[in-house]
């Protein structure tokens, strides 16, 4: 009898663990980012590349000739070194988040292209998975390019700075995993709206610019909170080589995120897709 | 006759309070092609979407090729081919591309996706679009692609759910064409549709669904045959007057059923009974004798027109 | 009341040289009803930007810039009332230019209703003027919020102040009246977003002397802040805030950029529409 390949495919899965929900073609989903890059989206991804790099030259500049040095920890730098970690880490988080949200929402909603995905022998699991894994892609070649302006201008002042890299990844981790598990139970577009609208405040007070001491006691412990302040206190901890214990918990923060979004993504899918 | 590629017993399909599918039994056979007929809400498409195990049902049985769509998803998705009532092709990317990767997504080799895409092409007629963006292409060209799409994993069944709704004329008699050449090659055709020239072209098979539940079951000419007569003779009186006529003609034929806008009247010959009315002195505004579709057969079953 | 009767009276309802006379009101009017589905959204926001702004730059990194400069300040004020006029102008900017493109875009590609109101006596140069005009309604409103929080943070040291608020509107309708027109020939509206956002709005946000005096930026990088509309309107408004000293003649300049770009932004926003609905 003849069998297609498919399903011969299929079959030599059975029995894996988790076979219902995953199906191991995250390279597939992969190579479907890639595609879809050099085919439509390039402007976009290159433009996110762009963001960080305007805010250096600006602030940095601009800025610096207003506030030349900035004290952390007794010792005081200069103002493009103090923003450049800040930087690298928000231009992870802006990355993961678009990928995550918006992006996703459109293939969930409009274009439906997880349906199409799903009738395959995929599951729900690849194509988080799959998503996800476009984002950190994305993530680290951000880190990556951003690093090469940074590390020429003697803006890292620690070896340890090269650690900011998969940093960023598990920062881009961690938003893209709770980004999509948001956007899963997004109904409407003006909803995912309100993600956006939290961003520019954290990005305003999560210490990008001076550091939050300046701030208030309650503003301070408020502050501490969100996400964006631990990325940008890891990779500003990483670049100055200010090594410390609290930066292991920054990094603990974002595997909670990771696993609190992955679990949430999972599930939802699943319940979207196998009702 | 050979064991089932599908049987269902007692499927039945609960949202909340709302059935959607109740307790349905029906099977599926190699290489004939099979439809459910309904109006839209019939369950047809829920039953679609249980076959195509990414639905999973209240109660019941279902088997696919000897397997339990709810323990083995997967491996029954590699069977199938599926056109959904809704495209939902990659927006993102050009239509070779779109063949290429979701062969990918069945984890394919590459070369052999290649190969594939080529031939595909060819059969969905979209040699020249190529490189084109699925967003360029007309109504007709897209689901050419999306069936196209389909069979990129060669299944042994196809699945299409209202294939030709919101197609022109001309673009449903070229897509029938190309499921014509599938059918001849052997593959296996799930269908549903809400047309009843759809259904009488393309299947061999069918169940007529109503709520949830299977009124009949049978080939198209048999349904035909059991449920309504030869011809209908439809008549216009005028908006207004029609529901009057029909009860002044109804002792005139075995059966006749009154709508808003004409009057049904079924007979095996059309002329004959026209000619009857004529003599009888009622004058309807038009007249036309066909022969029976499936759309009476829906409307002896049910008292209700298909398209409401 | 049967079919005949609606059919012979609006023939008598419809009163074409009032429509003619003012059409653009009338598509004003109609986006405006739209506008109000969001209005609190919308308010909320125009509110609560300037206020996340001057605390977080004006306030927060305004005190370190305060102690780092000394007595002699930021153009010789606190660096909260350097920065306030800025952001003003910018939030008429981005108001008008949210009022404009969105509608344009979903006008033509994703509603299409433009089309339907070209399909009644108004013509394409009222739809153009009338989404035009929401669009300054709605920088008007967000000008005079935001005029209100800056007035409330003490950023405003002239008693003339208060003219920065139709200068910002009018920054916001010559630079919202180009992009209406630049939206209206879009047909694939997906990366013009992108390219809007990070390759001019972006751009023009850091570079048009908004954080820190245009001059302080290297000589290359300045140009960006003559051609943006950012910096004539912050110039002016820094003048009428806090009497940041101009030349008469730069005054002019200021004015004549922006006029310019209005007058043009108009006409072809109106030359577009027309075409495109004819088409």
């Amino acid at each position: 009898m003849f069998i297609p390949m498919a399903v011969a495919i299929a079959d030599a899965r059975a029995g894996k663990r988790g076979e219902r929900v995953y199906s191991g073609r995250v390279p597939q989903l992969l190579e479907r980012g890639f595609i879809a890059f050099k085919s439509s989206t390039y402007m976009i991804v290159i433009s996110g590349f762009l963001e960080p790099v305007l805010y250096l030259l600006s602030f940095g500049y601009g800025i610096g000739k207003l506030l030349p040095t900035i004290a952390v920890g007794g010792e005081s730098i200069k103002y493009a070194a103090f923003i450049a970690p800040a930087l690298l880490a928000t231009s992870a988080m802006n990355g993961a988040i678009y990928d995550s949200t918006m992006n996703v929402f459109f293939k969930l909603n409009h274009d439906r292209i997880y349906h199409g995905m799903l009738a395959t022998s995929m599951g729900p699991l690849d194509v988080a998975l799959g998503e996800i894994g476009w984002a950190l892609l994305r993530g680290f070649s951000y880190a990556c390019a951003f690093m090469a302006v940074i590390a020429p201008l003697g803006l890292v002042e620690s070896v340890w700075g090269l650690l900011a890299i998969p940093a960023a990844v598990l920062i881009a981790f961690g938003f893209a995993a709770c980004g999509m598990a948001i956007t899963s139970y997004m109904k409407s577009f003006q909803q995912l709206e309100i993600i956006n609208m939290l961003l520019l405040p954290m990005f305003l007070f999560s210490g990008s610019f001076y550091p939050i001491s300046v701030f208030p006691q309650w503003l301070q412990f408020t502050v501490n909170l969100m996400p964006l302040t631990h990325a940008i206190n890891l990779v500003r901890g990483l670049c100055l080589g200010n090594l410390e214990l609290a930066l292991l918990g920054h990094a603990l923060y974002f595997v909670v995120m990771i696993i609190i979004g992955l679990f949430f993504t999972t599930k939802r899918l699943n319940a979207l897709f196998m009702k | 006759m050979s064991n089932p590629l599908i049987s269902a017993r007692g499927l039945t399909k609960k949202f909340g309070d709302f059935t959607a599918v109740n307790g349905i039994d029906f099977d599926v056979f190699k290489g004939e092609s099979f439809g459910f007929l309904g109006p839209n809400g019939a369950g047809k498409s829920t039953a679609m979407r249980i076959i195509g195990a990414t639905s999973q049902r209240t109660s019941g049985t279902i088997s696919i090729l000897g397997k339990d769509p709810e323990l083995h998803g997967p491996q029954i998705r590699a069977h199938l081919g599926v056109v959904p009532q809704q495209d939902n092709l990659d927006m993102q990317l050009s239509v070779a591309e779109n063949l290429y990767i979701y062969g990918r997504y069945f984890g394919l080799p590459r070369k052999f996706v290649k190969g594939k895409v080529d031939e595909l092409l060819a059969f969905a007629q979209l040699e020249e679009k190529r490189d084109a963006k699925v967003e360029t292409l007309s109504g007709g060209m897209k689901r050419r692609l999306t069936i196209a799409r389909a069979l990129v994993s060669e299944p042994e069944i196809l699945m299409l759910d209202e294939p030709t709704t919101g197609l022109d004329p001309q673009a449903r008699h070229i897509l029938w064409d190309r499921l014509f050449r599938l059918k001849e090659q052997g593959v296996t055709l799930l269908i549903t549709t809400h047309f009843m020239d759809e259904a009488e072209q393309l299947c061999d098979r069918l169940i007529v669904m109503d709520k949830g539940t299977i009124m009949a079951e049978g080939s198209p000419a048999s349904l035909i045959k059991d449920y309504a007569t030869k011809e209908v003779l439809e008549l216009r009186f005028g908006s207004d007057r029609n529901q009057e006529m029909g009860a002044k003609l109804r002792t005139m034929c075995d059966r006749i059923e009154e709508l808003p806008d004409r009057v049904l009247m079924y007979t095996d010959d059309g002329e004959a009974l026209l000619e009857k009315i004529y003599a009888a002195d009622f004058h309807p505004k038009t007249s036309l004798v066909r022969r029976s579709s499936l759309e009476d057969v829906f409307l002896r079953l049910t008292g209700r027109t298909l398209i409401e | 009341m049967s079919l005949t009767q609606i059919r012979q009276g609006s023939l008598v309802l419809v009163d074409a040289a009032r429509v003619q006379s003012r059409g653009a009101l009338y598509v004003a009017q109609a986006r405006i009803r739209q506008m109000m589905k969001w209005i609190w959204l919308i308010l909320g926001i125009a509110i609560a930007n300037p206020i996340l702004y001057l605390i977080s730059v004006g306030i927060g990194l305004g005190g370190l810039i305060d102690q780092s400069v000394g007595p002699a300040g930021v153009d010789g004020v606190k660096y909260l009332t350097f920065l306030a006029p800025a952001l003003l102008a910018q939030a008429a900017i981005q108001g008008t230019m949210d009022e404009t493109v969105f509608p344009t875009i979903e006008g033509f590609k994703w509603h299409k209703t433009f089309y339907s109101m070209n399909a009644t006596p108004l013509s394409g140069v009222q739809i153009s003027y009338g989404v035009f005009l929401t669009a300054l309604f709605r920088a008007f409103y967000t000008v005079v919020l935001y005029f209100g929080v800056m007035w409330a943070f003490g950023a405003l040291e002239s008693p003339r102040a208060w003219l920065a608020i139709p200068t910002a509107v009018f920054a916001g309708a010559s630079f919202g009246a180009l992009m209406q027109a630049l939206a209206a020939r879009l047909e694939d509206e997906n990366i013009f977003f992108v390219v809007l956002g990070r390759f001019v709005m972006m751009p023009l946000f850091m570079f048009s002397g908004t954080f820190f005096p245009l001059t302080s930026m290297p000589f290359f990088l300045q140009w960006i802040g003559w051609i943006s509309p950012l910096w004539h309107a912050t110039e002016l408004g820094r003048h009428l805030t806090y009497g940041h000293a101009i030349s008469p003649t730069m005054i002019w300049v200021h004015f004549l950029f922006l006029g310019i770009m209005l007058v043009l932004g108009l006409f072809f926003s109106a030359r577009i529409f027309t075409k495109r609905l004819a088409k």
